[in-house]
Order: C-alpha cells, then sequence, then structure tokens
C-alpha cells in the first residue's frame, strides 16, 4: 500500500475561451460562483492534491457536476488540464508527447465508462480484444489472450452476441473484461456501476472485489453513491465543486467528517454495515469473551458481543493476534446516527 | 416626380450597364472554356474511355448473362426472393419491349456516376465531419447543387465541355453527390461519443479511429447516401439525353418532341423499375447492415 501510483500535485481544470487568463484569479481563490459571473469561465477542478496508492482501490466521490468524471479523465489526459501536474510512475501525463501518451494508454491504463462505451459493430470477443488490437495484436490472437477475462466475468458462451443482445450488467462485464485485457496496472473507472440496477451493481461489486483479490490493480473508481464508495474503498476523497473537501480512510471518514457536507452525506448510511471494529475498540485492552475480526462490521459483531458473559469481546488481527477489545455499549453507540446539525443553505440541494 | 416614385419604381441597373455586365461574365468564361477546355476535357478522359468500355461491355454480353449478374447482386444484397423474382421479370419486359440497349447504356453511366459521386464523395463527408468550418463551407454549396435547376449549370458545362457522355456525366454527379456527402459527415458526427472516448482511452490512433470505429459506425447512414444518390442520378437520366448521353432518357426526349405516348410511357416505366430494384436492393442490404444494433438472429 505504500508506494504511490499516482500523484495529482495542484491540477486546476477552467472550462471557456481561455483558461489561463482567469486561472491567475483562480489561484488566488475566486470562486465557481464569482468566476463565472466577472469572467465567464467555468471552474471544473481547483487544486486538486491527491496521491493514489499502488494495488488499493481508491475511490473519488462527489454529487452531479463536483468534477469527478472531470478529474479521472485528466489521469489518462482525454481532458487537458488548465494547470497542475499528474505523476504516475514518476513520470507527468501531462507533460508527454502524442506518440508516449498514446502508448501509456495503451499499456499503462485502461478504462471502464459508465454508458459502457462498447462498440456496437463488434461482437463481446471482438470488444474485449479492442485494447489488444489496437496495439497491434491480430485479431484473432487478441481474441485467443482475452478469453480468459471474457471467462473471468462471467460471459463464457457470449463470445459472438452483439452488446445490443445483451443486459446492462453483462454490457459493462464486456467493459470490464476489455479494460482487464491489456493487463494495464491501472484501471480507471468512471461511474462504472451507476448505470446499473442495485441488485446488479452489488453483484459487479463483488465481480471487482474478487478480481482485484488476486490481480492487485490501482483502481480509481468514481462514484456518487456513498454505499459504493464505502463497500469498495480503501481510500476515498469527496469532491465538491471542484475541490477535494475530505480524504483518507473510509472509516475516519465516518468517524471524523470534515463538515457539514459531508456529514449530511454520511448521516443516511447503514453504520452497522460499514463501521468495524478496529474503529471503535479500546487499544490494547483485553477482556473475558470471543475474539472477534478487527475488520468485523458491527452489524455482524452485535450477536456475538451481545452473548458474550462479559457483554464485551476481544478484537483480533489477521494473524489472530489481540489487538484490543470493545463492550456492547460501545458497539450501541457506534450504531446510533451522530447529531446533525442540518444546513438548510447548502448550496448542493 | 412624386414623392411616392421611390415605392413605386423598382430600382433597376441601366439597361446598357447590365447588358455590359452580362456580356462580360460571358465572354470572359468564353475565353476560360477556349483557353482551359481542352485541358479539363484531357483530365475527364479516363472517366470517358472506362464509361464506353462499361456501356460497350454491357451491350456485348449475352443477355442471360447479364441478368444472372444482375440477379446475383440482387440477391446478395437483399437476400429477398421477391426481388430477384421482380428483377427477373422487370429485364425481361424491358428487352421484350425493345428498350435493351437503352436500358444496357443508363446502367453504365448510373454506375459510373455512381462510382465517382462515393470516390469523391465519402472522404468530402469525412473532411467535413472533422472540421466545422469545413461544414460550414460545403454546406452551402450543397443547398446549391441540389436546389439550383439542372438546366442552368448544363450552361456552362457544355460550354466547357461540348455535348456528349463528360458533361453529362458531370451533370448527374452535380446534382446526385450531396445525399453521400451530407450523410457520411452526419453518420460520422453521429458516431456515440463514449465509443470514440472508448477508442482514445486505449490508445487508439486517428486512423485506427477512423476506420475502425467511426466508419464502421458510420456505415448504415454512409450506404443510405449512397441510396439517396443511385436515386438521384436515375432521375437525371433526361436531363443527361439533352447534352448527349445515350440511355432511356433519349426515347423520352424524342416522345416528348413528338407526343409518342406509349414509347414514352413505357421509357419512363423502365426508368422506373430500375429505381425500385436499387432502392430496394440497396435498402434492405443497408438494414442488414446495422442488424447488430437491435438483437436479433444472431449468436
Amino acid at each position: 500500500m505504500a508506494d504511490l501510483k499516482i500523484q495529482i500535485k495542484n491540477l486546476y481544470k477552467i472550462f471557456g475561451p481561455n483558461p489561463k487568463s482567469v486561472l491567475k484569479h483562480v489561484q488566488d481563490g475566486m470562486s465557481k460562483a464569482e468566476l463565472l459571473e466577472k469572467h465567464g469561465h467555468v471552474l471544473g477542478l481547483k487544486d486538486i492534491n491527491i496521491d493514489i496508492p499502488a494495488k488499493g482501490i481508491s475511490v473519488i466521490m462527489g454529487l452531479s457536476g463536483s468534477g469527478k468524471s472531470t478529474l479521472i479523465r485528466h489521469i489518462n489526459r482525454l481532458i487537458e488540464p488548465t494547470a497542475g501536474q499528474m505523476i504516475v510512475d514518476g513520470e507527468d501525463v501531462l507533460s508527454m508527447g502524442k506518440g508516449k501518451l498514446r502508448e501509456f494508454r495503451r499499456n499503462k491504463a485502461s478504462m471502464v465508462f459508465q454508458k459502457f462505451g462498447l462498440h456496437v459493430h463488434r461482437t463481446v470477443a471482438e470488444n474485449a480484444a479492442y485494447g489488444l488490437v489496437v496495439k497491434g495484436v491480430k485479431l484473432e490472437e487478441a481474441k485467443k489472450q482475452s478469453q480468459k477475462w471474457v471467462e473471468r466475468v462471467g460471459l463464457a458462451g457470449f463470445e459472438n452476441h452483439y452488446p445490443a443482445q445483451l443486459s446492462g450488467g453483462m454490457q459493462q462485464r464486456v467493459g470490464l473484461a476489455r479494460a482487464l485485457a491489456t493487463d494495464a496496472e491501472i484501471l480507471l473507472m468512471d461511474e462504472a456501476f451507476s448505470a446499473l440496477d442495485p441488485l446488479i451493481r452489488t453483484d459487479m461489486q463483488d465481480v471487482l472485489l474478487g478480481l482485484q483479490e488476486e490481480l492487485h490493480k490501482t483502481i480509481v473508481f468514481i462514484t456518487h453513491d456513498l454505499d459504493e464508495a464505502l463497500r469498495i474503498g480503501d481510500s476515498i476523497a469527496i469532491l465538491r465543486d471542484g475541490a477535494v473537501i475530505q480524504q483518507g480512510d473510509p472509516q475516519d471518514i465516518i468517524m471524523n467528517p470534515a463538515d457539514d457536507y459531508i456529514v449530511d452525506f454520511i448521516q443516511d448510511i447503514n453504520r452497522g454495515r460499514v463501521v468495524r471494529l478496529r474503529t471503535l475498540m479500546n487499544q490494547g485492552v483485553s477482556v473475558e469473551g470471543p475474539a472477534l475480526d478487527h475488520d468485523m462490521n458491527l452489524e455482524d459483531a452485535l450477536q456475538a458481543v451481545a452473548n458474550s458473559p462479559s457483554r464485551a469481546a476481544n478484537v483480533v488481527d489477521g494473524s489472530g493476534a489481540s489487538v484490543g477489545s470493545i463492550t456492547l455499549d460501545q458497539v450501541i453507540a457506534g450504531l446510533s446516527r451522530p447529531e446533525v446539525v442540518t444546513n438548510p443553505e447548502a448550496r448542493y440541494r | 416626380m412624386a414623392w411616392y416614385d421611390f415605392f413605386t419604381t423598382v430600382p433597376e441597373m441601366e439597361r446598357e450597364g447590365l447588358r455590359d455586365l452580362k456580356k462580360g461574365i460571358d465572354s470572359s468564361f468564353r475565353d476560360f472554356s477556349r483557353e482551359f477546355g481542352e485541358s479539363i476535357e484531357g483530365f475527364f478522359d479516363p472517366v470517358l474511355y472506362f464509361l464506353v468500355w462499361l456501356e460497350k461491355l454491357f451491350l456485348a454480353a449475352p443477355w442471360p448473362v447479364v441478368i444472372l449478374v444482375v440477379v446475383a447482386l440482387a440477391w446478395l444484397g437483399s437476400r429477398s426472393i421477391w426481388i430477384v423474382v421482380g428483377t427477373i421479370l422487370s429485364f425481361i419486359a424491358i428487352a421484350y419491349l425493345g428498350m435493351w440497349e437503352d436500358t444496357m447504356s443508363t446502367l453504365a453511366i448510373i454506375s459510373v456516376a455512381t462510382t465517382l459521386c462515393i470516390a469523391v464523395g465519402i472522404p468530402l463527408g469525412i473532411l467535413m465531419a472533422r472540421s466545422d468550418r469545413l461544414q460550414a463551407m460545403i454546406t452551402p454549396v450543397l443547398d446549391i447543387m441540389q436546389t439550383i435547376p439542372a438546366f442552368v449549370y448544363l450552361i456552362p458545362v457544355v460550354m466547357l465541355l461540348g455535348i456528349g457522355k463528360v458533361p453529362g456525366l458531370i451533370s448527374v454527379c452535380i446534382y446526385a453527390i450531396p445525399p453521400i456527402v451530407r450523410l457520411t459527415n452526419l453518420g460520422i458526427r453521429l458516431v456515440e461519443k463514449e465509443a470514440l472516448e472508448a477508442a482514445d482511452a486505449f490508445g487508439a490512433s486517428y486512423s485506427q479511429k477512423l476506420f475502425k470505429v467511426q466508419i464502421p459506425l458510420a456505415l448504415p447512414n454512409i450506404f443510405a447516401g449512397v441510396n439517396q444518390t443511385i436515386m438521384m442520378a436515375l432521375s437525371m437520366v433526361v436531363i443527361a439525353a439533352l447534352i448527349g448521353v445515350a440511355g432511356l432518357g433519349v426515347p423520352v426526349l424524342r416522345s416528348v418532341q413528338n407526343q409518342y405516348l406509349a414509347l414514352g410511357l413505357m421509357n419512363g416505366l423502365a426508368i422506373v423499375a430500375l429505381a425500385i430494384i436499387f432502392d430496394r436492393v440497396t435498402q434492405s442490404y443497408g438494414a442488414r447492415l446495422q442488424k447488430h444494433r437491435h438483437g436479433e438472429n444472431h449468436g
């Protein structure tokens, strides 16, 4: 987890006829509304700094218009920035020449799209092989190489179907297989599951988590859905009006929200499923009672803790060593929703 | 002079000035065609040779072979037994009623005109799709080409190239090329943004995007353009006959001048038969091209 794969540094994106001319105002702190009113430019991203570790799932979340899809498109430079750096493996993507950028996109970062972005005139097998074909692999050979990914995402038997014959969930599996087939270390997922039904979405999240367990790719995942973010994210960055307002461990964001916006965001989540024992435990203290894994969530732990004669349980880490303990009162307190100061003037409503 | 004269008299150029203006334009164009007419004609020589060769080929081939080839093409395009039967019957009727030779000439010029329009029109449409400025420049030209009465551009074409097959071919192309250009442009512009973005994200080069994504996805529209181009070329057959293009237009023209009702009707219906065959075959081929969009009858 420790080594950084992607570093986003002081990234700005301004939309309009002459973005460079107004960059100075934004850097001096002009707001999005003021910029639009006085200069007719739209602020897309404002001073973004995010470190994305290798081999983890980093979620960038925000509501529509927060700039999250713009941000992910800077990583493989589908959108040109106004200022800033995008350092991937020590190299600035934003200063690459055309040929080098193409190599980067072919080999290093592949992408999954919200509306799938499949080529409707190609079969499932041909779509999955697309990234390899672009690299110059012959179609038949590319199909052979990508076949294992078609099978891995559960589309065996559908190789010769066209995308229009598949359901949304199956189409996105094709999108995923296509992205995996190039063996890129970085997987960019732009609201990849947002267009799917809730059940299918959970299903696809499981597929992704299962794949990640063996592949250990660096995944950047965009979503507007907090439950999704908490379910799959190793770290989360929350975006609002083109700026990052909080980033870090999901547990930390739930327990210590940075501002009213985030408080509002997290008040409706199911804390029992999201908060884990390690977040609430008393470190180092051991008690009489059962041993529970530190990554267990409160909902799962509740019964075991309540049944324990001491009304408490020990918490152990992945290797089984005791790291702390937790009481029933703490579990119940953890389940309750914190007081929320609702802010009726909030602009995002 | 009453005050209202301004409203009742149309402001008009002086008669002499106007005459000089027209004369000037006429004589300078005449000079131009004297100067360059021959080299322009020379430029089109290869097309002329090809057209003459094709016409001779159609005429020299035994009639059953011609029908067989046409029917084979109709079957490959449409996969419909009804269209095949209709094609056979039409061609036999055409032959029986003494219109075989004119029909072969018309087929030849339509084939060459369509090929020419596709060869020029599709690349032009692709360029237009790439640049908004080019689109803004070409669109009004296409509008003019489609709306200006054909007789008007016959004048400069005949002045420049005289009477014959090449000027006829050019007139047909002027009229028939706009749909293929427009629909190629439109088809490429309508390609789904995400499909293109995906190609970009996987590092496709410009030509990989154009030939493997944009053109295949635009193909149904491009094909509709080909269909329209063929139809419009056919509708120019009679006007082309005015400047000496052999084919079904010639007897039609003759019957207009001499009030031969039966002759005019028969040749007119022969043109209609060709048009219906071309239309049905190209349309059902175009429909088969987009089958994959609807998700039926596959795999």
